[in-house]
């Protein structure tokens, strides 16, 4: 368990769990996590697949529930609190399989997570959230009539506009073409301090671009927490992973 | 859904305006069933809300419609209340029932739902027949002159009538067209299209689908308390599943989730049931046939046909 932390937290970490445990049956999916996240980080969640990622995020977010553990968020017991509540606290999920609202149009879209937040300006937030993804002047598109891609930035203009205090973005550039890979970077970077970023992600090339820290999860647990240069040098997480 | 508004707007206060001079041109008797169609639109739209909207397939709406009719004709009957506490106390019964029948079906979803509610109306049936020697049973009862008057206008004439059942179901319509165009009818929609993301961009399906089930309550109750008044009649057979199947069948027919759907299918249901019944005695043959056609060429009903080929911005 090599858990060198280049930043020692000074203040009450944004996510901190401890003990999170979720079994299927005899699949130890998430199995006694002990995870901390700290305020305006982008933190990578990295791992083989069926090494729990997906669902530990699942339980952050409160899409399911965990059998055992405690999950924090800023100090605040958050365990038991259903999904919609914690969007509410700060805490924004996009889905791995782009989950936009297909009939309804790219306004309609957004404007459902700003007006989450309350009704002042909804107009104008909408636009600013879709101007930052580049998504402006679709507005009244349908959402299914856009390009994959498109509905990728979509699904994160509907994450933004909630104006979250956790972004968690579970493979935001699968299916991306190089060209918008490198536009959702500079967008990312652009979101911290303000937002804290959790980012589960395959392309090893974003992860160390993009990530403050990483941490690796296999068979459920955490394998190492660190820098990228840290993971990269570290060897069961070479084995386990990296492939060497 | 935004933008359009002057649009939506005109055409809806144009429709309301038609409707008012149609008591020049019609002649009593059909100024009368458009009376009975405007009133059975509103319990439509309220339908058409829960259904159309937010996608709460309910088989129980003859709950709502009835428990309107006796909220409004029971003090009637019992302590010669006049029309408008009657009005009032049939829109208050029809909510309350719909949010009560919320709190425990909602707890179910798609084909539970159906059942549950299904079997929540016929429960309710069952109990006005249980209390018929107050409830009139499946006899019913008539309502006094005295509750169908409202500020020296008697409401069981043609006029008043056709007025009273026009103001209802404009400001019925009115209401909903801005309630769909608002914010809550955004997010009514979102559950209907997809509720899981729905939870994840920070809504309680569970209390957004209770407030709709409500409205729609509101508007059965006020459609209940309109008849009790305009026609005198309340009986249990408006707590039958035919009166919960019928506003589905005006939605579908009208187009599910446009605001003048209701008020169409009402109509040409209205019609058709009138003329199949001049024509043969299995009227219902022809009214299923209607269906079948409907469903198998315009799913979507007809407004919501022509909104899909012609007209996108209605709303």
């Amino acid at each position: 368990m090599a858990a060198l932390n280049p930043t020692p937290p000074l203040r009450t970490p944004l996510i901190q769990t401890s003990g999170l445990t979720l079994h299927f049956g005899g699949l130890k999916a998430v199995d006694g996590v002990d995870f901390t996240l700290h305020a305006g980080e982008i933190h990578a969640l990295i791992g083989p697949n069926g090494a729990g990622k997906t669902t530990f995020v699942s339980l952050l977010s409160g899409r399911r529930l965990p059998q055992s553990g405690t999950i924090r968020l800023a100090g605040e017991d958050i365990t038991r609190l259903p999904a919609h509540a914690r969007v509410r606290k700060g805490i924004a999920y996009t889905f791995q399989i782009t989950s936009v609202f297909p009939r309804l149009t790219v306004f309609d879209n957004v404007a459902l997570a700003v007006q989450s937040q309350g009704t002042a300006d909804l107009t104008a937030k909408t636009h600013a959230a879709l101007a930052r993804v580049g998504l402006d002047g679709l507005e009244e598109q349908e959402a299914q009539t856009l390009s994959y891609g498109h509905q990728r930035l979509l699904e994160l203009a509907m994450g933004l506009a909630l104006n979250p205090r956790l972004l968690i973005l579970d493979e935001p550039t699968q299916g991306l073409a190089a060209s918008e890979i490198e536009g959702f970077k500079t967008l990312i970077r652009s979101l911290v301090p303000q937002t804290t970023v959790l980012l589960i992600e395959h392309n090893m090339e974003v992860v160390m671009d993009l990530a403050t820290r990483i941490t690796v999860l296999t068979f459920g647990r955490v394998l190492a927490t660190g820098t990228a240069a840290e993971i990269r040098a570290n060897p069961a997480v070479q084995e386990a992973y990296l492939g060497a | 859904m935004n933008g359009g508004g002057v649009k939506h707007w005109t055409l809806h206060l144009a429709l309301i305006a038609v409707l008012f001079s149609a008591q020049f041109w019609l002649s009593p008797y059909h100024a009368t069933n458009l009376a009975r169609i405007m009133i059975l639109a509103v319990f439509a739209m309220g339908y058409n809300l829960a259904f159309g909207y937010t996608g709460l397939l309910s088989l129980g709406h003859a709950l709502f419609l009835a428990a309107g009719m006796y909220a409004a004709g029971l003090p009637a009957q019992l302590w010669g209340w006049t029309a408008g506490p009657v009005f009032i106390a049939g829109i208050a019964g029809g909510g309350l029932i719909a949010a009560a029948l919320g709190l425990l079906a909602l707890r179910t979803a798609g084909v539970s739902f159906m059942i549950v509610t299904l079997m929540f109306a016929q429960a309710g049936f069952l109990t006005l027949l249980y209390f018929a020697p107050v409830t009139g049973g499946d006899d019913g009862f008539a309502v006094a002159a005295s509750s169908r008057t409202l500020m020296g206008f008697d409401l069981s004439t043609d006029t008043p009538r056709f007025l009273a059942a026009l103001v209802i179901f404009g400001t019925g319509l009115l209401l909903s067209l801005a309630l769909v165009r608002s914010a809550f009818g955004r997010t009514m929609v979102a559950m209907r299209e997809n509720e899981e993301r729905s939870r994840m961009l920070g809504y309680n399906p569970f209390s957004v689908k209770l407030a709709a089930l409500t409205i729609s309550g509101l508007y059965a109750g006020a459609a209940g308390a309109a008849y009790a008044i305009l026609f005198g009649y309340v009986g249990a057979s408006f707590a039958t599943i035919q009166y919960s199947i019928l506003p589905m069948l005006y939605v579908l027919l009208g187009g599910a989730g446009t605001t003048l759907g209701p008020l169409l299918g009402a109509a040409l249901m209205f019609v058709l049931i009138e003329a199949a019944t001049g024509l043969t005695t299995a009227h219902q043959f022809i009214v299923g046939a209607a269906l079948v056609t409907l469903v198998l060429f315009a799913p979507k009903g007809i407004l919501g046909t022509v909104r899909e080929r012609w007209v996108r911005w209605l709303p």
